[in-house]
């Protein structure tokens, strides 16, 4: 901000701060109500199959994404559907898919692990942990070969650090300065497995390797994410080369929707201190208090909002159709 | 499930019902007993038991060192089992999903396969990797698929697929003693199917097919999974009366040809089976192996069944199309006794 700006243009700019934390709020908490209409369908046996909940996550996604255009690529994960709401899916079209419909992202085909939706960038999320880590950087490779400005952003979890083509194509990407980011999402875990008893030595320094520069960011602050991701992306945009982000966070659910017994690889006590002290969107709450930029009202008018729209899009999806059974040999070849 | 040969053999045995899943755990258990040697290593395979829970129990009786969690690395955990393999040790590898072999083919396919040929019979590989296979688990393309036929293709390596309790017991134990690398894959929809195992110690040796239905109208051959398939279609074919015989090859390598073309030139009609894609499929083996000896017997032409041709689809109502049902197996059969 320039010290010659008029006290207008700085109202402006704080409107527009607001506007923005506030959209962020907003799409955290949807993705948060999303999730646990998931765990419902599951539970009251209405979804197929299983699904890997982002709830506790959701800064990352929605921080990470904020800073990207519509027209940048993301690849994402087996914990995909806040990576896919964040670079803007609708969310009944993402639970119609969830449920196998047809006017799901992927009518049907794909469900919980593979949305995928070009028209947000959104290049799908991958059941193979790490599987996404070439995609990604192919797809950054191609926007450098096609002179475009766009970024390309690869999720994946801490247990993609054990994937050996993660360094494969890490190494290429620095070598020949892609545009893109990869963001590690360490919640901790690798399915029931604690990440130190999995990961050898310091998570930050494997990229440090590459001359690729590491940030290490709290993923519970959405604040922090958005301002390292913001500084990252255009770096990248700019024709800087890649760089890594290392989001620490929690997820508050099982592994999958399924994993309800967690006490013989987690406790209790770790899982409240997490959601009573680390949850993304408390914390996002309490800094718009405090700058002033909300009140209770306002609260209130985004939660019943997010409600509104949870709870038709599950409608929607609940009584759509499901694909003719003809489409099973479609789309095969293109 | 046990077939009545197998049954009568081990009358004399306690035989207990137990499920698919407790079968390999035993197997794992008896044979770790049996040979230090023997250890498992792979993703959520100690506390966790395995997302299917088939491994529950066995770190407690074996420990960490034995039963051993590893990092998501496919590709490294199969080549520590090749490595360890040829140097004194005998590594079972745990692939959760079949899917994810593709990762680490290298270390299989050009590595454990290759080591005792290429080294003129020095070096041996006395490596297990279990992994599964089977759709209708809701799981979409990435973690369906049944694919047996690639490892199949590829000399060095030897291969199973138990259809019941009894079988993967006494396969597992089989595969575990064998020098050479056996890639072993269980049903991941048939670790809670039940059937009678008995409580002494057995293998069964690789390469015998074993009758799973007499039968003298027509002859299905089916694997794995496809079993369940065959038997339930063989109840519906005996109230049409046709009389099905179903033969279960257990291994796909070594191939018990001679138990399926004297099977075929018997019944004159054989259908092939298999959960693998249909095209160039574990089916085209099988088939081709009963076209070349039985076709003198043949009353019509060998007709091969897998899963459809497609990747594995999410959605509930696509998904069950891709597989072989009793109803379509039914439906094959009655074309080929001519009862349409
Ligand atoms: C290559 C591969 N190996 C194993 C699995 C099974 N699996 C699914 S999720 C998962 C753990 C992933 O942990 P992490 O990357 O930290 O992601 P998180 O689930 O914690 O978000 C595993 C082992 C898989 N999907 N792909
Ligand atoms: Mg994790």
């Amino acid at each position: 901000m320039s010290q010659t700006e008029s006290p207008k243009a700085t109202a402006t700019n704080k409107d527009e701060e607001q506007a923005r934390w506030l959209a962020m709020y907003e799409q955290m908490l949807t993705i948060r109500h999303f999730e646990e209409h998931v765990n419902q369908l599951y539970m009251t046996a209405r979804m197929p199959g299983l699904a890997h909940l982002y709830s506790g996550e959701e800064a990352i996604a929605v921080g990470v994404c904020a800073a990207l255009r519509r027209d940048d690529y993301i690849t994402s994960t087996h914990r995909g559907h806040g990576h896919c709401l964040a670079k803007g899916a609708r969310v009944d079209r993402m639970f119609a898919e969830l449920l196998g419909k047809e006017a799901g992202y992927c009518r049907g085909k794909g469900g919980s692990m593979h949305i995928a939706d070009q028209d947000t960038g959104n290049l799908g999320a991958n059941a193979i942990v790490g599987g996404s880590a070439g995609i990604a950087t192919g797809a950054a490779m191609s926007i450098k070969m096609r002179g475009s400005d766009q970024v390309a952003v690869c999720f994946f979890g801490d247990g993609a650090l054990g994937q050996g083509v993660l360094y494969e194509v890490m190494n290429m990407a620095a070598l020949w300065k892609f545009p893109i980011i990869y963001v590690c999402e360490n919640n901790e875990y690798n399915e029931y497995t604690h990440y130190r008893e999995t990961t050898a030595g310091d998570l930050s320094a494997r990229s440090a390797a590459f001359g690729v520069p590491c940030e290490t960011v709290d993923g519970q602050d959405i604040r922090a994410v958005y301002d390292t991701a913001q500084r990252l992306v255009a770096r990248a945009r700019q024709g800087e080369g890649p760089a890594f982000m290392l989001c620490n966070t929690y997820r508050y659910y099982g592994h999958h929707v399924g994993d309800i017994q967690r006490a013989y690889y987690r406790s209790k006590e770790e899982e409240e201190r997490w959601k009573t002290q680390r949850d993304p969107i408390q914390l996002l709450a309490d800094w718009l208090v405090e700058q002033g930029m909300t009140d209770h009202t306002l609260f209130e008018r985004i939660e019943q909002k997010v409600q509104a729209e949870v709870e038709a899009g599950e409608q929607f999806a609940l009584n759509a159709p499901f694909p003719d059974p003809g489409e099973v040999e479609e789309d095969v070849y293109a | 499930m046990l077939s009545s040969s197998t049954v009568s053999q081990h009358t004399t045995a306690g035989v207990r019902e137990i499920t698919l899943g407790q079968a390999i755990r035993e197997a794992l258990a008896e044979e770790m007993r049996r040979d230090p040697r023997v250890f498992i290593m792979g993703e959520d395979v100690a506390e966790a038991g395995t997302p299917f829970k088939v491994l529950s129990g066995l770190v407690e009786e074996f420990g960490t060192s034995r039963v051993i969690d590893t990092p998501i690395s496919e590709a490294g955990i199969a080549g520590l089992g090749v490595g360890g393999a040829m140097t004194g040790m005998r590594p079972i590898v745990d692939i959760m999903f079949g899917d994810f072999i593709g990762l680490a083919m290298d270390q299989i396919v050009n590595q454990a396969a290759k080591v005792h040929y290429m080294s003129g019979g020095k070096l041996k590989v006395p490596l297990v990797v279990r992994t599964t296979m089977g759709a209708t688990r809701r799981t979409a393309a990435q973690h369906s698929q049944s694919l047996q036929a690639w490892v199949s293709h590829v000399p060095g390596l030897k291969v199973v697929l138990p259809s019941t309790p009894y079988d993967a017991k006494g396969l597992l134990k089989t595969a575990i003693r064998d020098d050479n690398p056996v890639i072993f894959f269980e049903g991941k929809m048939m670790y809670q199917l039940k059937g009678l195992v008995p409580d002494t110690d057995y293998t069964i040796p690789f390469g015998v097919a074993d009758i799973k239905r007499p039968g003298v109208d027509i002859t299905i051959v089916a694997t794995s999974s496809m079993v369940q398939i065959a038997l339930a279609a063989a109840e519906l074919l005996e109230k049409l009366e046709i009389s099905a015989e179903i033969v279960d090859p257990r291994t796909t390598f070594p191939l018990d040809k001679d138990t399926l073309i004297a099977s075929a030139k018997k019944t004159s009609r054989a259908i092939v089976i298999d959960e693998g894609y249909e095209r160039y499929g574990v089916t085209a083996e099988l088939a081709s192996v009963i076209a070349e000896g039985a076709f003198y017997y043949l009353d019509a032409p060998v007709k091969r069944m897998g899963a459809m041709d497609v990747p594995v689809p999410f959605s509930p109502v696509l998904e069950d199309l891709t597989v072989p049902t009793a109803a379509s197996v039914v439906e094959v059969a009655k074309t080929l006794c001519g009862r349409v």
